[in-house]
């Protein structure tokens, strides 16, 4: 009894001693590789960051599920609008033609640009589902620019990380990794179904990531901030959304 | 365990009497438990703020339902028939889920690598062929309706009904529970599009979710209703402890 016990005592030592050393490994390794989301805090942190570093390790270049036209949801959701502000009125009053996005951050030149210039460049479009954190979900073509290519405008810096953007609508802001940000399906959107996206959507511009839930497909977008660490940002969470409870990483 | 009293010494049996579940059975069981009741209680939170459902791949208030759950919302853009919106708790419900949901799994991986390894499912669950017959799966079924406590035999070993019983919860309907949740992540339909399509679009994946959740439940119910008939502390106590008739050594 004894000799088995001393045993197993030192078996299970090591086995600890092993498992701990192997957690830390795996999560200086997880680091480096950017496997961690920054609202890994908590006492559901250790869900995200499993959640996040497996869909980065899974999904880093797959493409969100495509679908033929004749899937276009005849009636797509307008979900709730917070009151427009006083500025955006004013600027859809004028038809949007002075409405500005501006990027700034670690880029070589920090830039604005209108409605129109977005349009100048590489139009893309996509028929892909959007879904919602409650359980909907619906199928629309979007059409807009490739988020990679404004950031090639600009001349991103090679050790940024993130980009923050937020919009018109006050304390409404939210930032993704550079996978989603390179991704080919990720758009700064302007055109929904054949059309300019209309304003319940998100016009006149919305950030479309076809991979992540509604709440991160950020409305009226107006400001884009290059930047390689998210702690300067509200709380540090990584998103306005963190501050109330809600994912930071949204693949699933 | 290293150094025993004598008196406790005394008391143990020269042979070790076999124990009703192993260790990691009794661990893992009770940290499913724990995630179940986790992923229940959140998942009914996901469902109050939007509790409609569809089959395909679409479905918004727009769209005519499968079904709907009469009940109220934690959304206002919801039609219910209430005249209010339960406050909103999908934050802390998702993030709970997701994270039980990640515990359940890994939990189970490791039971079911176990259960092959150690032989359990072959031993324990797998009736031989020999076994089956329609007969004893109706026995079975009208037995616990007797109310009579279970013999030593049978609380030793498990029954045709309750093998079945454990071997589809095990092997269909929590696999199924797993693969619907995935279904109907965006990300993880990105890179195997075909977890959805099989199961006939995202909304179809919920839909399931919900019928294999509720199927999941029933089995709680019937399971702790079983535990109960055939004798509440002395079955917990064989989960807790490992050892049948618990109640009996302590006389």
């Amino acid at each position: 009894m004894n000799k088995i016990s001393r045993r197993k005592l030192i078996v299970s030592g090591l086995a600890a001693t092993a498992g701990a050393s192997g957690l830390y490994a795996a999560g200086r390794l997880a680091e480096k590789y950017g496997l961690i989301p920054p609202d890994h805090g908590g006492i559901y942190g250790l869900g995200e960051t499993l959640t996040y570093a497996s869909q980065r390790l899974l999904t880093r270049h797959s493409l969100a599920r495509e679908f033929p036209r004749s899937s276009i949801s005849p009636r797509p959701f307008q979900n709730e609008l917070a009151p427009l502000t006083e500025d955006f009125k004013r600027l859809q009053a004028g038809g949007f033609a002075d409405y500005r996005l501006s990027v700034d951050g670690m880029v070589a030149q920090p830039a604005s640009f209108s409605i129109a210039d977005l349009k100048s460049y590489p139009s893309r479009s996509h028929i892909t589902q959007i879904a919602c954190e409650e359980g909907w979900s619906y199928i629309a073509e979007w059409t807009g620019v490739p988020l990679s290519h404004v950031l090639n405008l600009v001349g991103m810096l090679p050790q940024a990380k993130y980009v923050v953007y937020s919009s018109m609508e006050p304390d409404t802001w939210d930032s993704i990794d550079m996978a989603d940000a390179l991704h080919p399906q990720t758009f700064l959107c302007y055109g929904m179904n054949g059309s300019d996206i209309p304003v319940p959507h998100g016009g006149p511009l919305r950030m479309r990531l076809p991979r992540q839930i509604g709440y991160k497909n950020i409305k009226f977008i107006s400001h884009l901030t290059v930047t390689d660490n998210l702690k300067k940002f509200g709380k540090g969470l990584g998103s306005i959304a963190c501050e109330y409870g809600y994912a930071w990483y949204t693949g699933i | 365990m290293a150094t025993l009293h004598s008196d406790a010494a005394l008391s143990v049996p020269a042979a070790k009497p076999a124990l009703r579940h192993s260790a990691l059975v009794r661990v893992t069981h009770w940290i499913i438990t724990l995630c179940f009741f986790a992923l229940l209680l959140s998942g009914i939170e996901i469902v109050i703020s939007h509790p409609r459902f569809y089959w395909g791949e679409t479905g918004t208030v727009m769209d005519k339902p499968l079904f709907q759950l009469h009940i109220p919302s934690s959304r206002k853009t919801v039609p219910t028939g209430y005249n209010y919106v339960l406050p909103d708790a999908n934050g802390w419900s998702r993030a709970l889920h997701f994270e039980a949901a990640w515990i359940a799994v890994l939990t189970g991986l490791l039971y079911l690598i176990y259960g092959f390894v150690s032989r359990h499912f072959r031993k324990d669950l797998l009736p031989s062929s020999a076994d089956f017959s329609w007969r004893e799966l109706w026995t079975a079924f009208v037995k616990p309706f007797r109310f009579r406590r279970a013999t030593a035999a049978e609380s030793s070993s498990y029954n045709l009904l309750q093998r079945l019983t454990y071997l589809f919860v095990i092997f269909v309907l929590f696999p199924l529970a797993i693969w619907s949740g995935l279904a109907m992540s965006l990300a993880f339909a990105s890179a195997f599009p075909w977890s959805v399509t099989l199961l006939g679009g995202q909304q179809s994946a919920r839909t399931i979710h919900f019928f294999v959740s509720l199927a999941l439940t029933l089995f709680l119910v019937v399971h702790v209703l079983m535990v109960f008939l055939s004798g509440f502390w002395s079955r917990t106590a064989a989960m807790i402890t490992g050892r049948n008739g618990a109640r009996k050594e302590r006389t």
